[in-house]
């Protein structure tokens, strides 16, 4: 059972694969509230992290901080090894840190190609935008997504979730994210197309890129991601290996906020009432 | 009301005629809106440039011809601009979900500091000779200059301390206007420099710029025809042509066609209607004494054409709707209008945006001040007082919605010549003003109401 909470008590292995991010002793208060406490995560590259814990743990919070959506209090984030510091979203973009909010973040007044590129349009010479090229490259890359996707020139807000989610995640990858969040990116999908954006996330772990996986979907994180990190109460349970753990134990993370040695058989068989 | 849209598929129940007449309404905007997709033209732009040309020809009519008249035109003509150059600004500050009070109040200020400008500080204290060209130059500047301030003095508390933007602008409304009274108590300061009077269009004011005062005459308003024409035309097909190289899809050629066609006779028709009006004989008099010409039997016919301030609006119209549509600036502030938070987290300073449309507002104010003092040839006190209100409302008639992100820059300039057509249309069949108020609220509701109807169906 090997439960990292601290990298640092590993037995150094001989070749270490370097991390991509580690985030250290992160602090988020909100007036009194301590939303998040003395997190340490980390994330390689080509690995999938699933993020989880129920209403209110702070996962969110957590990962915001990554994201540049709201600075921590205290702590550390690591990017390649190298001390960061992240003020706005716009310094994490620069990272290569991308994200997909559960909200998916779109202006809904504004079509696919619009915000697609928000805060990034493709200028003419003149400093115009550039629609026709920024819908070139929204058509490809949507497209690729979900080939079903037709409506380029009416605003976002008549279409459907899954719609909506392929240009949240379209606009993630297309700028070369090395470093992916995702906030419950099948919350508002149906059966078909959660399945696509399964695929879609096994994909990008093939091609390197590191994801952050938000859920509380359980089985949405067993199926997809390589390690767990289970939060409650804005602390951090415990970091697991999937193949290491069942289901129950992850539950009993969440629930109890007890890691797998700790837990009793009776515990467990409660858990299913 | 509400189960209207949701009946739209079930076999009717009795109906109350209410319901039964929404739907229809409902309908009939439907077909319509589907022949406009076909072309790629605006509708709700459309459907207004058409209301417009219903009213001109109802209150023609009525008025035996009176209100066709091409003095009349040039008159609702120069009369909507203050109006319709504030609109352009508050379209954009309505659309990033925010609402300026205090335009009224900034105008009156910034026309009292233009007429401050140039009868008492560069002539009296300066000692500037009169009608020296600096001196419409310094007063417009200092104009843009205070309006920029108060604007940016403004958009900074509501941007960066977070005040909400009614608050910030009513406290404006109160104070721009106290300060008028501060800075020369009150009094009305006339004449304008024989030049900044060019500005306001007023036919009276002779200079040695253009033949008809604030106009520009003849031949510049053919030049400022056919140019816009081409602009028109070089437009739609470059636009047209690039989309098709990306292999988008594109309105049918007949479409193209048709638009440029139709537009391009609007504006050429528009032309020849202000060249169909002569300066007046008296005013033609003084014109032909002034340059030493001995008038025919006839009288001198000196065409009028295009006025100045027109000019100024169809400039700032233009520079406007560039904004909002071809930069990156305006993309934000429709963005802002749609999804703050959304924006916010795609890195872009929202703040820094919301007080750009302040300092922007602030700007056209002092344009429209500028315009007004020129139009009055003086500075008063009242300059502006419930333009406010009018300013908004140009705004919302041309479609901008109060919910944010919606709106055009055409839209607010046609809904303000709207406006003052029905105000002027009712002066010329002689209704008094308390019903011209009527008319106006009346219509506002009216389109607003259209607009709530016809995005339920649409939903």
């Amino acid at each position: 059972m090997s439960m990292a909470p601290n990298p640092e008590s590993e037995a150094a292995p001989v070749v270490k694969e370097a991390l991509l991010v580690e985030m250290r002793d992160i602090c988020v208060a909100f007036g009194g509230v301590h939303a998040v406490q003395n997190v340490t995560i980390d994330l390689r590259p080509g690995e999938v992290v699933g993020l989880v814990g129920g209403n209110g743990a702070g996962k969110t919070t957590l990962i915001r901080t990554l994201s540049g959506a709201h600075p921590a209090d205290s702590g550390q984030i690591l990017v390649d090894g190298q001390p960061v510091a992240i003020a706005n979203p716009r310094e994490a973009k620069a990272l290569g840190i991308e994200t997909t909010y559960q909200n998916l973040a779109l202006a809904e007044n504004i079509d696919a190609p619009a915000n697609f590129f928000l805060g990034r349009e493709l200028k003419t010479r003149t400093g115009s935008l550039n629609d026709a090229a920024m819908e070139s490259t929204a058509r490809k890359v949507i497209g690729r997504l979900n080939p079903n996707f037709k409506n380029f020139k009416t605003p976002v807000m008549s279409l459907s979730g899954g719609q909506r989610q392929a240009i949240a995640i379209g606009r993630a990858i297309h700028f070369n994210a090395r470093i992916l969040i995702m906030d419950e990116p099948t919350a508002a999908l149906g059966p078909a197309e959660t399945a696509q954006v399964r695929d879609l996330i096994k994909q990008l772990k093939s091609e390197g890129i590191g994801i952050f996986l938000i859920s509380h979907d359980i089985h949405d994180v067993f199926d997809l991601a390589d390690r767990i990190s289970v939060m409650l109460h804005g602390k951090l349970v415990g970091t697991v290996n999937k193949s290491e753990v069942t289901t129950d134990e992850v539950l009993a993370m969440i629930i109890m906020g007890k890691l797998p040695g700790e837990v009793s058989q009776r515990e467990l068989a409660q858990l299913h009432g | 009301m509400t189960q209207v849209a949701g009946e739209v598929r079930t076999p009717a129940p009795p109906q109350p005629v209410w319901g039964r007449v929404t739907r229809q309404l409902q309908g009939v905007l439907q077909r319509v809106k589907s022949g406009a997709r076909t072309m790629e033209i605006d509708f709700r732009l459309t459907g207004m440039i058409l209301a417009l040309i219903a009213i001109w020809l109802g209150f023609g009519y009525a008025s035996d011809g009176l209100f066709l008249t091409p003095r009349n035109l040039y008159d609702v003509a120069v009369q909507s601009v203050p109006v319709a150059i504030m609109a352009t600004g508050m379209v954009l500050i309505i659309v990033s979900r925010n609402i300026d009070l205090s335009v009224g109040s900034v105008m009156g200020l910034t026309a009292y500091m233009a007429a401050m400008t140039q009868r008492i500080w560069l002539t009296e204290n300066l000692h500037l000779a009169y009608g020296s060209w600096e001196i419409w130059i310094a007063a417009i500047l200092v104009a843009i200059v205070v309006g920029a301030v108060v604007g940016g003095i403004q958009g900074g508390l509501i941007a960066y301390i977070g005040i909400p933007s009614f608050i910030v602008t009513l406290g404006g409304w109160f104070i721009w206007r106290a300060i008028i009274y501060k800075i020369q108590q009150g009094q009305t300061i006339a004449p304008m420099d024989i030049n900044f009077a060019i500005l306001g269009g007023n036919l009276s004011s002779g200079s040695a710029i253009s033949s008809a005062g604030g106009a520009i005459g003849f031949w510049p308003t053919w030049i400022v025809a056919i140019l816009m024409c081409a602009g028109i035309a070089y437009a739609l097909i470059t636009s047209r042509r690039k989309r098709r190289e990306y292999g988008f899809p594109v309105r049918p050629q007949w479409a193209l066609v048709t638009l440029i066609v139709v537009g391009c006779a609007t504006i050429l028709y528009g032309a020849w209607v202000l060249n169909n009006y002569p300066l007046p004989p008296g005013l033609a008099t003084q014109y032909a004494t002034l340059h030493g010409i001995t008038e025919p039997a006839g009288g001198l016919i000196i065409p009028v054409g295009l006025a100045v301030p027109v000019l100024v609006l169809l400039g700032i119209a233009l520079v406007m709707g560039y904004l909002a549509t071809r930069r990156q600036f305006g993309r934000y502030v429709f963005a802002i209008g749609g999804n703050p938070e959304a924006v916010t987290l795609a890195g872009i300073n929202t703040k820094r945006i919301i007080l750009g449309t302040f300092v922007l507002m602030g700007i056209l104010c002092a344009i429209a001040g500028c315009i007004q003092a020129s139009r009055l040839d003086a500075g008063v006190t009242s300059t502006g007082t419930g333009y406010e209100l009018l300013v908004i409302a140009a705004a919302v008639i041309g479609g901008t919605s109060f919910a944010g992100g919606i709106g055009t820059i055409q839209g607010a300039v046609l809904g303000a010549v709207l406006m003052q057509s029905l105000k002027a249309g009712m002066v010329t069949i002689g209704l008094d003003s308390p019903m011209q108020d009527v008319a106006i609220g009346s219509v506002l509701v009216f389109v607003v109401g259209l607009d709530t109807l016809f995005q339920r169906r649409a939903k």
